[in-house]
């Protein structure tokens, strides 16, 4: 069997075009990951440039207000960019620039993973286009200005559903046609092998910085960390470094859209089932001849039909939970949140917000959970006005 | 000798790549026959899938029409059977991963197998991932279809020496799709093909003219043509047979 497996997860389901392109990138990232002046210059970037390390934030009233346990938000929307892909964009910009590359390609859901490429490549001088699905384009127009004006150009992709899939679509197809000058900055957890593990680690970073964070505040591990689940970056970020700690419960909240009894949803372990695509085997929302399903969430960053291979595998045996939440229920933990303790969350984050919600307060006050908020909510604001009925123009 | 090598014994081969159930399975019935009898060596049936990630504009589009006219993987089953009642040259299969894993690998294989389904390419499935179906392939007599790329270089004697069926040649980067020139050496990928098989090999992506299909088939033993093919069903819907087999007689007359 092919590299790159979780359990019977991952491998390397793509053209033979794109084989020695996904080889030359392993062989670089293995020669470059424990590579102390890499790493020397990106903790550089993760410290001066992103702004890390993300704070750690007791959210008190919040906490007060459930009545249960202590929940502390881990700040990913603080970061430069204003969410956790800056992490994995410069590793992989920084990766893509001592390949000799010049050219970053990326797709893009909500935006963040695109403006964040559009950011590193400004910062590295390189070239930059990003696919993003027309119908997101509208539903984050303030992103699509953002990266314009990093100097990306933005290729609105029309075929299929014209979200997420079709544009991760379309940049791999980019890809196949050039390759030599180009690297595939894949924004999740997903993928063809090296991606899944080259997005992980250094998302990592997350876990990282949670347990040290919690360890000086609380003097232990957290008894909960959960995060949204789209292709599952920021998710298998914050859970990496507790995997081996059987007593932390690592929950992933997949964006169920308008319910998994509707087929308007995104809930890929809820509703999905094992299949290979996008270069992997995993779980994919999916009708009975294999065609994949047209999902649907609120949240552009969410809609995707699939999950990675790793969190697949975390499924498989036992060792995280992935529970599905609505597009209500994340809209009105965005509110929450937003007026519970002045922090505005992506819509993506939201759905994170929104379980511990309902966990919370059945868990006694002795209890941690940690919340990653992924990203900010500015970008949401317009689309969320709209599912309230207001009209607002940004 | 598997039957794909049969395509190849009457001088060049001529493969025709046509999309099950564009715009609905009768027109692709007699789009088929109408290749057959106007000289088509091989035909290459594409079960549709969602979402094409190898294929261009003009094939997503097939895909896309197929699949709003209610194409399943049990309809286009059920079209080889008719086709086979009377056409006897190779056919293969040309679809993605997921549409076989999905349907459950040995039951399609076999299916294949039963119903005179010679190969299968699929472009989503590398060398390094194709133990997921060969045993099955071979369990059922199933060639599976090895595909090489401009990109490969080092990968072509490894690919080609196990490559069964016919080697699958990519003229050139990117998705499938006619492209005016093709700038790749293929003649050096022949060369290190031909030395690592005795298997034919045939060269496809771009190719839409006779001049091209005549200056392909030179360097290699056949040529396969799709989007071409696929723009007179575009733009001629369920007339598109007559011209088709037009189309056809003229590429084969050129190689």
């Amino acid at each position: 069997m092919s590299r790159g497996r979780f359990g019977i997860h991952g491998g390397q389901y793509i053209p033979e075009t794109l084989m020695n392109a996904v080889i030359e990138l392993e062989e670089a990232y293995n020669r470059y990951r424990d590579d102390p002046e890499f790493n020397r210059e990106l903790e550089e970037l993760f410290c001066d440039y992103a702004g890390r390390p993300s704070r750690l934030y007791f959210a008190e009233r919040m906490t007060r207000d459930l009545g249960g346990a202590k929940i502390y938000l881990k700040r990913e929307d603080l970061n430069h960019t204003g969410a956790h892909k800056i992490n994995n964009v410069l590793g992989q910009a920084l990766l893509a620039k001592k390949m000799g590359k010049t050219r970053l390609i990326a797709e893009t859901g909500a935006g963040q993973h695109g403006v964040a490429t559009a950011t590193a490549a400004a910062l590295m001088d390189m070239e930059c286009v990003v696919f993003m699905g027309e119908e997101d384009t509208v539903r984050q127009a303030l992103n699509v200005y953002r990266m314009r004006l990093l100097g990306a150009e933005v290729i609105p992709v029309k075929t299929g559903t014209a979200t997420l899939k079709d544009a991760v679509s379309e940049a791999m197809r980019e890809w196949t046609s050039r390759i030599s000058d180009t690297h595939y900055c894949l924004g999740s957890v997903m993928g063809p092998h090296p991606f899944p593990t080259i997005v992980r680690d250094f998302q990592a970073v997350i876990s990282k910085e949670i347990k040290a964070q919690v360890a000086e505040k609380e003097g232990r591990l957290p008894d909960v960390v959960m995060a949204c689940v789209g292709g599952g970056s920021n998710a298998i970020g914050s859970f990496y470094h507790f995997i081996g700690d059987k007593g932390v419960r690592l929950i992933g909240c997949e964006a169920a859209g308008r319910g998994v009894d509707t087929p308007e949803t995104a809930a890929t372990i809820a509703t999905g089932r094992l299949g290979i695509f996008h270069g992997m085997k995993s779980y994919f929302c999916q009708d009975a001849y294999g065609q994949i399903a047209p999902v649907y969430s609120i949240s552009a960053g969410l809609d995707y039909p699939g999950i990675g291979p790793e969190h697949a595998y975390l499924h498989d045996m036992g060792r995280a939970e992935y529970v599905p939440v609505t597009d209500e229920e994340a809209v009105r933990a965005f509110e929450y949140l937003a007026r519970m303790e002045g922090i505005i969350p992506a819509i993506e984050s939201a759905h994170a917000v929104a379980h511990a919600m309902k966990i919370a307060p059945e868990m006694s006050q002795d209890k941690i959970i940690v919340i990653t908020v992924s990203g900010r909510g500015d970008k949401d604001c317009a689309a969320i006005a709209r599912y309230r009925g207001e009209e607002i123009h940004e | 000798m598997s039957k794909i090598g049969k395509a190849f014994e009457n001088g060049k081969a001529f493969i025709a790549f046509i999309t099950c159930g564009d715009p609905d399975v009768a027109t692709t019935a007699a789009s088929v026959r109408a290749a057959v009898e106007n000289g088509a060596d091989l035909i290459e049936l594409g079960i549709p899938f969602s979402d094409p990630t190898a294929e261009g504009p003009v094939i997503q589009g097939a895909n896309l029409r197929a699949l709003t006219g209610g194409i399943t993987t049990d309809k286009v089953f059920d079209l080889v059977r008719d086709l086979r009642r009377d056409v006897a040259v190779p056919m293969v299969f040309m679809t993605y991963a997921n549409v076989v894993f999905s349907y459950g690998a040995e039951k399609f294989i076999s299916i294949c197998g039963d119903i005179g389904i010679d190969g299968l390419i699929l472009p989503d499935l590398p060398f390094e991932e194709k133990d997921e179906f060969l045993p099955l392939c071979r369990k059922y007599g199933v060639d599976l279809i090895s595909l090489i790329a401009p990109t490969s270089k080092d990968r072509i004697s490894m690919i080609a020496g196990e490559a069964e069926g016919f080697v699958y040649i990519v003229s050139s980067m990117g998705v499938t799709g006619e492209r005016s020139r093709i700038t790749t050496d293929l003649a050096s990928i022949v060369k290190v093909v031909r030395e690592n098989t005795d298997i034919p090999c045939a060269i496809g992506f771009g190719i839409s003219t006779p001049e091209q299909a005549r200056e392909m088939a030179q360097l290699s033993d056949g040529v396969i043509v799709g989007s071409a093919i696929i723009r007179l069903l575009e733009r001629f819907g369920s007339d598109a047979p007559a011209h088709i087999g037009a189309y056809v007689k003229s590429m084969k007359d050129a190689i």
